[in-house]
């Protein structure tokens, strides 16, 4: 890289709620309404309804017209992964995340240097969306979502096996499981598919449309029923897909006595999962937990990296104790929802 | 100690009382010996060894983590434990030291001819693990290989392996897993051996060994296991009650020898397993299950003839019973925990003095019983200072002799062991004691009245004793019955929902309400005076429930504001001052007497109604009909 090129920061920053290109003048995830929006993934707090045109994976498209509409952008431009395009001289590509299905990391070079914004990420194997793909940058874009190093997730794998033991153990019990509606719990049915699973899952109201897209997208989870309109009988001793806040709420006394489970990031730890009433602790996690986020940040050999939410008091404090530039870039509107 | 983690692990989880105690009885039954003993002893009493766990851990952690991030890291998890636990690195820490290796293969390691152990450790933990490149993901690192690395480096595409299966926060609890192929070392026998002697540099290393070969489920418990009360949702009561249940024995067979007996409590097992007879509690003063009362019901009372029964005040304090015994004295609660150490002077009260006694503990300064709330003070405590002694004097007023000498006076009846205890107290007379009047009564009307004006300070209303009462652990039917003092009642507003635990965790069950109060500028306001969350029906709950959703004005996580429209009629046993609350009282044993939706909230009470009854001042509002409440 050529080191008279203007500095990254001088042409690409956060502006409150997201961060703009300059020189391309558009905006990467923001929070509120703008012109041009390029969007990582379909998560609520990444993509949002009204922007007056969206660059965004096919996959990422379809997802937010199932959340918001057909209606939801002015226009939308589905870019494949690893194509690049043209935008006013910036060259933008689109490379594999890791995160949910269509998620992409945005690959942005300008005047000889390069930034990553990562989005929402992982390195662990997930069998509904394509692996994360590694791009060395100068300036490195990272959420910290689970950046302490008390979190280390569980193969996704190994708490579907948990899960199926309990199911065995306890034959007489609905095994809710609360998941997040947009990759969580699409993950969780395909691996639990996977573990020899298939029996019918039953789907809270929340969690249907977009496994349907998902299937409807190539992505397998077998035998999808609602459970509106079924006996609870009928659902005994069986799985039950629900958002996280289903799982204490009026719609869960239709199950009598079920086991709540909860595939999450944070039931690493127990206070967390007591607090919720979680009797099934499922660690399982859509971002990278503190290991793969350590190892992937120096992978991309990046100068500087900037941290967006989460946790980002630890890690800028890490990577400055390892000699990294790194600075949180404290964007509103960022958070917990996606987990 | 894979079995045990996985117990607690299981049971941290388990909000069912039912399913803890199998469990617990699962794993008492199956576990070996000595385990199951120090595991029930973490559960009960707490095993006891002493160390200074705080300081070996943040040596410990000081060696692979910067301060600031486990700053940050204990912070968010809110349990130094368990902080820990999940951040100790997979592969293990590098000593240098050769101290603890030596220790740890002494005591820990039993293997005869590992050859390992003759070299110093260290060398083992000199390598640095590589990660396999295969694509297929990392190999199997030796669960006790250390990386030298100061903090956790992952392995390629997170198929990081972890060296058991159990790892994380426990499974599916049907299995409550096994200890197969784990290292002896790492049995809790061995664990506490290594950790019962040795200095503190030396057992911080072993420490260090020991969580090095755990993982982090393991570490969890291990440090649960050393570091007294492991909070798992289960009282040493609960622990006792379940071991006896898998046995099919009463929990009073064992409550009876249990302060006999020390951990890792090994006779106690031969015994439930029936391979011994019952451990002989000898000359150790123990606790002896308790006898209990029924509350009386309105239709009790024509089944009863007033000559049958003798009459004495029910005391607001905590029943104890007090066991003196070859120069040693114990006092207990009624559940057998025993809190002689917060009470220093009853103990030294009855030295030298042979009996088992039930009484009333009572805090009283000349004659004069103070309010519960100064016992408060006192209870729940391992020691006491010189300063609570002298500001909150106890006393124990004696209802009962169980034990005179050797002698066992509960095959007796009341009447017989009331004469022996009168005898005995007039003899013997230790300090701090007295003896609980009877309540003379010819007629229930004349008693009656004297129970509706009983309010002075420390009356909690009156018991009803069957002269020819034998002293039978529990509550008997129709041999003891207690009959409360009247309610006070008054009409609160409720304020703040929370959510119930358990069955109850999708109803708003838990109620904080409030009564009016008229500020420096005349606006009223309303201020809390107590939480309810019994006194009402299931049907009731859902209308409740139903309303709260209706009426709520904002939500913080679990709980609910509301507008201030529902009335409650709480019922409660007193008013004490409280810093808890605004309003700066606070209601005793509160609970939903009745839902008034008929009556406006303006309607409801005060705070000044409130303030009269703190100082005993009942006529100022209506008592409950006896019949409702009792």
């Amino acid at each position: 890289m050529i080191s008279a090129a203007p500095p990254v920061d001088t042409w690409l920053y956060p502006v409150g709620t997201g961060i703009y290109c300059e020189p391309g003048d558009f905006y990467i995830d923001p929070g509120r309404m703008v012109d041009r929006a390029v969007i990582t993934h379909g998560h609520g707090d990444h993509a949002r309804a009204g922007h007056g045109a969206v660059l965004a994976t096919a996959e990422t498209i379809e997802i937010m017209k199932v959340r918001y509409g057909e209606d939801c952008a002015g226009a939308f431009q589905p870019l494949a992964l690893g194509e690049a395009i043209n935008i006013n001289g910036v060259s933008v590509r689109l490379v594999p995340a890791g995160h949910i299905l269509g998620s992409a990391q945005v690959v942005i070079e300008w005047a000889g240097r390069r930034a990553v914004i990562s989005g929402d990420y992982k390195r662990a194997r997930d069998p509904t969306c394509q692996p994360f793909e590694l791009v060395t940058c100068d300036v490195f874009v990272t959420e910290a979502t689970f950046a302490l190093p008390v979190f280390r997730h569980e193969k996704a794998e190994h708490e579907a096996a948990k899960l199926l033991s309990s199911l065995r153990a306890e034959p007489d019990r609905t095994h809710l499981i609360g998941a997040y509606n947009l990759g969580k719990c699409q993950r969780m049915i395909r691996v639990v598919r996977d573990a020899g699973y298939d029996n019918p899952i039953y789907m809270h109201g929340a969690v249907i449309a977009l496994s349907e897209l998902y299937q409807k997208l190539g992505v397998d989870l077998g035998e999808l029923l609602p459970v509106a309109g079924t006996d609870p009988k009928t659902m005994r001793g069986g799985i039950v897909m629900c958002p996280p806040s289903a799982l204490g709420d009026r719609w869960s006394r239709r199950f009598g006595d079920p086991v709540n489970a909860f595939a999450s990031g944070w039931m690493r730890v127990r206070g967390r999962a007591r607090q919720m009433g979680v009797e099934l602790p499922l660690v399982v996690s859509d971002h990278v937990d503190w290991p793969e986020l350590i190892q992937t940040v120096l992978e991309t050999e990046a100068e500087e990296i900037w941290v967006t939410h989460g946790r980002e008091d630890a890690l800028v404090h890490y990577l400055g104790s390892l000699g990294r530039k790194a600075r949180a870039l404290a964007l509103v509107g960022y958070g917990e929802e996606a987990e | 100690m894979r079995q045990f983690a996985s117990l607690l692990d299981c049971l941290v989880y388990t909000q069912s009382r039912n399913r803890k105690v199998a469990l617990l009885g699962h794993y008492f039954r199956t576990a070996p010996d000595p385990d199951r003993g120090w595991a029930l002893a973490a559960l009960t009493d707490g095993v006891p060894i002493r160390l200074p766990l705080r300081r070996m851990l943040s040596d410990l952690v000081t060696r692979f983590i910067d301060p600031t991030l486990y700053r940050l890291s204990r912070d968010y998890v809110g349990d130094t434990a368990e902080t820990v636990a999940l951040l100790w690195p997979e592969g293990g820490i590098p000593f240098q030291s050769k101290d603890a290796s030596a220790a740890s293969s002494s005591a820990a390691d039993k293997k005869p001819d590992d050859k390992e152990n003759k070299k110093p450790k260290q060398l083992v933990f000199e390598f640095t693990p590589t990660p396999n490149p295969s694509p297929q993901g990392g190999g199997d690192s030796p669960s006790n290989a250390a990386a030298p690395h100061p903090n956790p480096l992952p392995v390629k595409n997170g198929e990081r392996e972890s060296p058991f299966p159990s790892e994380g926060t426990g499974g599916g609890c049907g299995d409550i897993g096994h200890n197969s192929g784990e290292a002896p070392g790492l049995s809790l026998g061995a664990v506490i051996e290594a950790m019962a002697t040795g200095s503190t540099h030396q057992r911080t290393e072993r420490l260090g060994h020991l969580l090095n070969q755990l993982d982090a489920s393991g570490r969890w418990a291990l440090l649960k296991l050393l570091g007294g009360a492991p909070r798992v949702g289960v009282s040493a009561r609960l622990a006792r009650t379940a071991l006896a249940e898998s046995y099919g024995r009463d929990v009073s067979e064992i409550e009876e020898i249990w302060h006999a007996l020390e951990p890792p409590y090994l006779e106690l097992f031969q015994w439930l397993d029936g391979k011994a007879e019952r451990p002989d509690p000898g000359a150790k003063p123990v606790f002896r299950p308790v006898m209990l009362a029924h509350p009386i019901e309105e239709e009790d009372w024509p089944r009863l003839s007033p000559e049958d029964f003798a009459a004495e005040w029910k005391w607001d304090g905590i029943r104890v019973q007090v066991a003196a015994r070859g120069g040693d004295v114990r006092m207990f609660s009624r559940q057998g925990d025993d809190i002689s150490g917060a009470f220093p002077e009853i103990r030294s009260a009855f030295q030298g003095h042979d009996c088992v006694v039930d009484g009333e503990l009572l805090i009283m300064r000349d004659g004069v019983i103070a309010p519960f709330n100064d016992l408060q003070q006192r209870l729940n405590r391992k020691s006491v200072t010189a300063k609570m002694m002298s500001s909150y004097p106890p006393h124990v007023r004696l209802y009962d002799l169980l034990f005179d000498g050797a002698e066992d006076l509960r095959a007796l009846s009341f009447g017989e062991r009331r004469e022996r205890l009168e005898a005995w107290h007039a003899k013997h007379h230790p300090r701090l004691t007295d003896v609980s009047p009877l309540v003379a009564f010819k007629s229930f009307e004349e008693l009656g009245e004297l129970w509706s004006s009983a309010r002075a300070e420390g009356i909690e209303g009156l018991m009803l004793k069957r002269r020819a009462s034998v002293y039978q652990p529990g509550r008997v039917k129709g041999e003891w019955f207690k009959w409360k003092r009247a309610a006070l009642t008054l009409d609160c507003v409720l304020m703040y929902a929370q959510r119930g635990s358990g069955k109850r965790s999708s109803y708003y069950s838990d109620y904080t309400f409030g009564v009016w109060r008229t500020d420096e500028n005349g606006e009223r306001q309303l201020v809390p005076v107590g939480k309810a969350y019994s006194g009402f029906t299931d049907e009731e709950l859902l209308l409740i429930d139903k309303w709260i959703r209706g009426h709520t004005t904002e939500t913080f996580g679990p709980v609910r504001a509301v507008e201030p429209e529902l009335v409650f009629e709480v019922a409660f046993d007193a008013v004490q001052e409280s810093t808890r609350h605004k309003s700066g009282v606070a209601m005793r044993f509160p609970r939903i007497h009745r839902i008034r939706w008929d009556k406006p909230a303006a309607e409801a009470d005060t705070l000044e109604s409130v303030l009269k009854l703190m100082s005993g001042g009942a006529t100022a509002v209506t008592a409950a009909a006896p019949s409702d409440l009792v």
